[in-house]
Parts: C-alpha cells; structure tokens; sequence
C-alpha cells in the first residue's frame, strides 16, 4: 500500500497532466461545463480518500473520469428528487445512463473543448479567457492579471459564455470538414491573441506575460497532436520563432530592442530550429495560409547571422504573397518597411505615405515611427522629427514612449550641431 | 431544439441591391429547408410601414402605427425551424438569400413550463 504522502504526491501529478483531459471528457457525458468541473473535484477528492485505501488504478484517467460520472448522477438523482421541474434533469439521467463510455472519443474530447471555447458565436472577449480558464486552467485571478483586468470581470464574460453554450445549445463538438477552416481560423486566432497579449504588451508583470506565451505555445503544440494542419504547424512555428527573440529583445528595465539591434547570440537555437522545421512542413503542403507566411518571414530573419545579412529580396517576396492572399494595412506597412530595406529609404517611404494618405493607419502608431525613421535617413529632420511626435502622441506604452523620446533627442542633438 | 431566424434588412435596400434576392429564390430555399424535414414555419413580411403596434396597460389597449422601434434594419421575415444545434441553426441562416443583404439573428425559442 503507497503511504499517503505518495498518493498525494500522485494525485497531484494526475490533476496536473491529465485534469484538463477528464474534464473535456466530463463535459461531453455530462453535457454542461459546471456540472462537469463539479463532478471533476469531487473525481479527485473521492481519489484521495479510495487510493489511500485500495491503492493508485491502473488507469488512473479513466477511474477519475467514471467516478465524476458517478458523482454526477448521484447530484442528479437528488436534484430531481427535491426540484420543482425535473423534466430536463431526468432527461440528463437518461442519457448519462445509457451513455457507454466510448473509449476512442477520448482523444477527441480536449479537441471538442477547445473547439467550444473559440466558437464564433461565443463574445470575441469571452473565447480568450475561456479557453484559458478550460483548456489551460488558468485561474479568473491569473487571467486577470495578464490582461489588466479584475478578475470579476473576468469571470463574468465565462459566466456569460457557459451560459450562451447552455441556452442556445452549442454542441460540443468537433466541426464537420466544410466548417472546419473557418472555425479553425477562430481557434487559431485566440491562441495567437494568448500569444501576443504575453508577447507584445510591456505593461504588467513579466512573470504572468512570459506564462501567457509559453501557454499560447503549449496550446498550439497541443493542437498540432490533435489536428496537424498547415496552418496550426505555421502558428505554432510563428510564435516558437517570436518566442526565440524573448531574451534579445528586453534590454532589462523593460526596454525594448528592435530586431536589427538585437544581441543574435541570444536568440534560441532550439526554438528557432523547431519553428524552421515547422515552417519548412507547412509551406511543403501548398495550403498553407497567413500564419505559415508570417512565419516564413520570421524564419527568414532568424536564420540571417546579422541584421545586414538578411535576405530583404525573399521576405519582401512573401509580404507580396500574403499581401495577394490576405491584404491588410499593417502587412502593407511591414512590406513597405522591408521594401525600404531592399530598394532604400525613398521607395519604402513612397509606399508608407501612400499607405498614410489613403487615411488608414492614420492612427497607427509604428506607421509614423515606420515614417520618421525613413525620412531620419533622407536626411529630412523635421519631417522625421514631426512623424515621431505624431507617433509619440498615440503611444500609451511608457517603453514605446521612452523608445521614441530617445530617438527625439538625437534629432534634436544633429539639428543642433 | 427550435430556433427562429429573424430576417432584417433595411427595406429600402432589399430588393434594390445586385445581389437582391428574388421571390423564386427565397421560395426555392424554403422549399429544400421544408424538404429537409427541418422546417416549421417561415414567411416573409409587408414593409414596415404596414405594421401597427399593439400594448395593453392596466386592462386598457392601445394601437400605435408603426414598428416597435425604429431601426436601420427592419424586420423582413423569419424561419422557425428544428435544428440539432446551433451550428445546424447557423448553417440553415447563412443560406438565407436575404442575409446577402441584411443579417439574420438566431435565437434558441424557450420551452414554456407549463
């Protein structure tokens, strides 16, 4: 018999790696995300008691899941006994009665439940904390934390979305193949929103944002085992490549440094090997889409030894592809700024001021930084000077801010000389 | 479950656009949504202008012209049909003609306790 400080210590290590699991299991029997994550506590806390006593199963997964599913009936069966309308309760009972645990349908559970989370019909800004709050259980506290909101709030948009799933009867379920790009786009679209909340915001700790990345990162390699399309292989290669540039680009004190600044040699060669590999599989199938793109670009930067060594001529060749595929003012400006680097200063800021005048990115702060910069190296100090003022107007990150007053001084400091 | 799509569009577009829908279409998709079994009802509506409300306060009633609220869109018609889910519902509102012109808003119709 394991003493019991053992069989803690082996809950503890089932709930870490497979809670998530018997959960989107639970919730498939049981048909409603509370009465699973119920029947998901009392599996565990029953465990601790029965495994002291008959020792750990076989299967510890599935002796959790059965036990959650006992629960569940047991509160069933009393609810119907003490409640006015046990209609639907009874009908709950049935189904779960009849229900034989399908064995295979297990891998496909955590799948369903992501797929749950990320259904467009959920608010936009309740699938992101959703699916961290299920599929990578996330405390409200610590979702809140990351996105600088209370965690009341938190908690109220995942009332609302479990309640939505409730009454208009989403199904938990994977989606048929003619819906499964458009629905994948959504899923594919929280996890990079994970991504990049941790990545790209410098406000808040550092601590809970690199935890952001590095469970956007967990979430797509968990999707690539489940469901290895080109573009979840390109999403997770876009963000294993971003991801390698972390230590580079803080320049401590929460400073950021741009890619032609940065340090190389504090890239990660293991993240960076991973994503290129990855790059190389999707763009190997032909139907890859704007993440595998991004990602390409991305790789393309990572595999130069310094910024002057980059090969301009091929990442504006895939700005040009995705620009055909999937336009957008921001790829617009990127391919603009790499147009800069390949042909010079002039031709980039002739496209940035055509971008500028159509109205868009008007009030987008790196397309006047973008400006200023090219004009600094025409020599036109006011016009650059004017841009970075402009951009420094619609910064509300201090970083960015403290970025862009340093190069305000060094115009100043040249005009003065 | 039963679901009712609601149809609005801003009525003096509906039928004015390229890609307006004509009767015969609308009908013929009726049609294969009734053939598929999964039809309960659905119909298209006047114009709004021949719409006249209807409120009833403390026993008295009283009648007013027009919709109850004036909006942008208007509501032109409506499906009451029985999907399994609300992704079956979603599929049956996006083949509605007239969503290429205006929008369709699903709602999942309340069970009545009796």
């Amino acid at each position: 018999m394991p003493g019991s400080e053992a069989v803690r210590a082996a809950i503890d290590q089932v709930y870490r790696d497979e809670s998530r699991r018997i959960l989107a299991t639970l919730i498939r029997l049981l048909g409603d995300f509370d009465l699973a994550e119920e029947a998901l506590h009392e599996a565990f806390f029953t465990a601790v008691e029965r495994w002291q006593r008959d020792g750990i199963p076989a299967s510890p997964r599935a002796w959790l899941v059965s036990t959650g599913r006992f629960k569940a009936i047991d509160g069933l069966r009393r609810r119907a006994r003490f409640e006015r309308s046990p209609e639907a309760l009874r009908q709950a009972l049935e189904r779960l009665e009849a229900d034989d645990m399908n064995v295979e349908e297990l891998e496909d559970d955590r799948l369903r439940l992501i797929f749950t989370c990320c259904h467009p019909a959920l608010a936009a800004d309740a699938q992101v904390p959703l699916t961290l709050r299920e599929v990578c259980d996330l405390t409200t506290e610590e979702i809140g934390r990351a996105f600088l909101l209370a965690p009341a709030t938190i908690a109220q948009r995942i009332v609302r979305a479990k309640a939505k799933i409730r009454e208009a009867g989403i199904p938990y379920q994977v989606p048929a193949r003619d819906e499964l790009p458009e629905r994948l786009d959504s899923v594919l679209r929280v996890i990079y929103l994970v991504f990049n909340e941790g990545y790209s915001a410098s406000s808040g700790e550092t601590v809970v944002r690199d935890e952001l990345c590095a469970e956007a990162i967990r979430l797509g390699r968990l999707l690539r085992e489940l469901l290895p399309d080109p573009e979840v292989l390109g999403l997770l290669a876009l963000m294993l490549l971003q991801a390698s540039r972390t230590r580079a680009r803080n320049a401590g004190e929460g400073e950021l440094v741009l890619l032609d600044a940065q340090d190389r040699s504090l890239w990660d060669q293991v993240l960076i090997a991973e994503g290129c590999a990855l790059v190389q599989q999707a763009l190997c199938t032909q139907r890859f889409g704007p993440y595998t793109l991004q990602a390409a670009i991305a790789a393309v930067h990572a595999e130069a030894a310094t910024a002057q060594d980059t090969d301009w001529a091929q990442i504006v060749g895939l700005y040009e592809v995705l620009l055909r595929g999937w336009p957008s003012p921001v790829i617009e400006l990127n391919h603009a700024a790499a147009v800069a680097q390949r042909d010079g200063p002039l031709a980039g800021l002739a496209l940035i001021e055509g971008i500028l005048q159509r109205g868009d990115l008007r009030d987008y702060q790196p397309a006047h930084c973008a400006r200023a910069e090219l004009c600094r190296q025409l020599g036109r100090q006011d016009q650059a000077r004017e841009a970075y003022r402009t951009a420094l107007g619609l910064t509300r990150q201090a970083p960015e801010r403290r970025f862009i007053e340093r190069r305000l001084q060094v115009l100043q400091a040249i005009s003065r000389r | 479950m039963k679901y009712l799509c609601l149809v609005y569009c801003d009525e003096t577009l509906l039928h004015g656009l390229p890609e307006s829908p004509a009767d015969a279409e609308c009908m013929a998709y009726a049609n294969a949504i009734h053939d598929s079994g999964r039809m309960l009802a659905a119909e298209a509506l006047k114009p709004v202008q021949t719409a006249t409300t209807v409120r009833v306060r403390g026993g008295q009633t009283s009648l007013t012209d027009g919709p109850f609220a004036e909006t942008k869109e208007q509501l032109a018609g409506f499906y009451l049909v029985e999907a399994r889910d609300l992704n079956e519902a979603l599929n049956i509102a996006r083949g509605i003609p007239a969503a290429r012109v205006g929008s369709v808003e699903v709602r999942p119709v309340r069970e009545l306790q009796p």
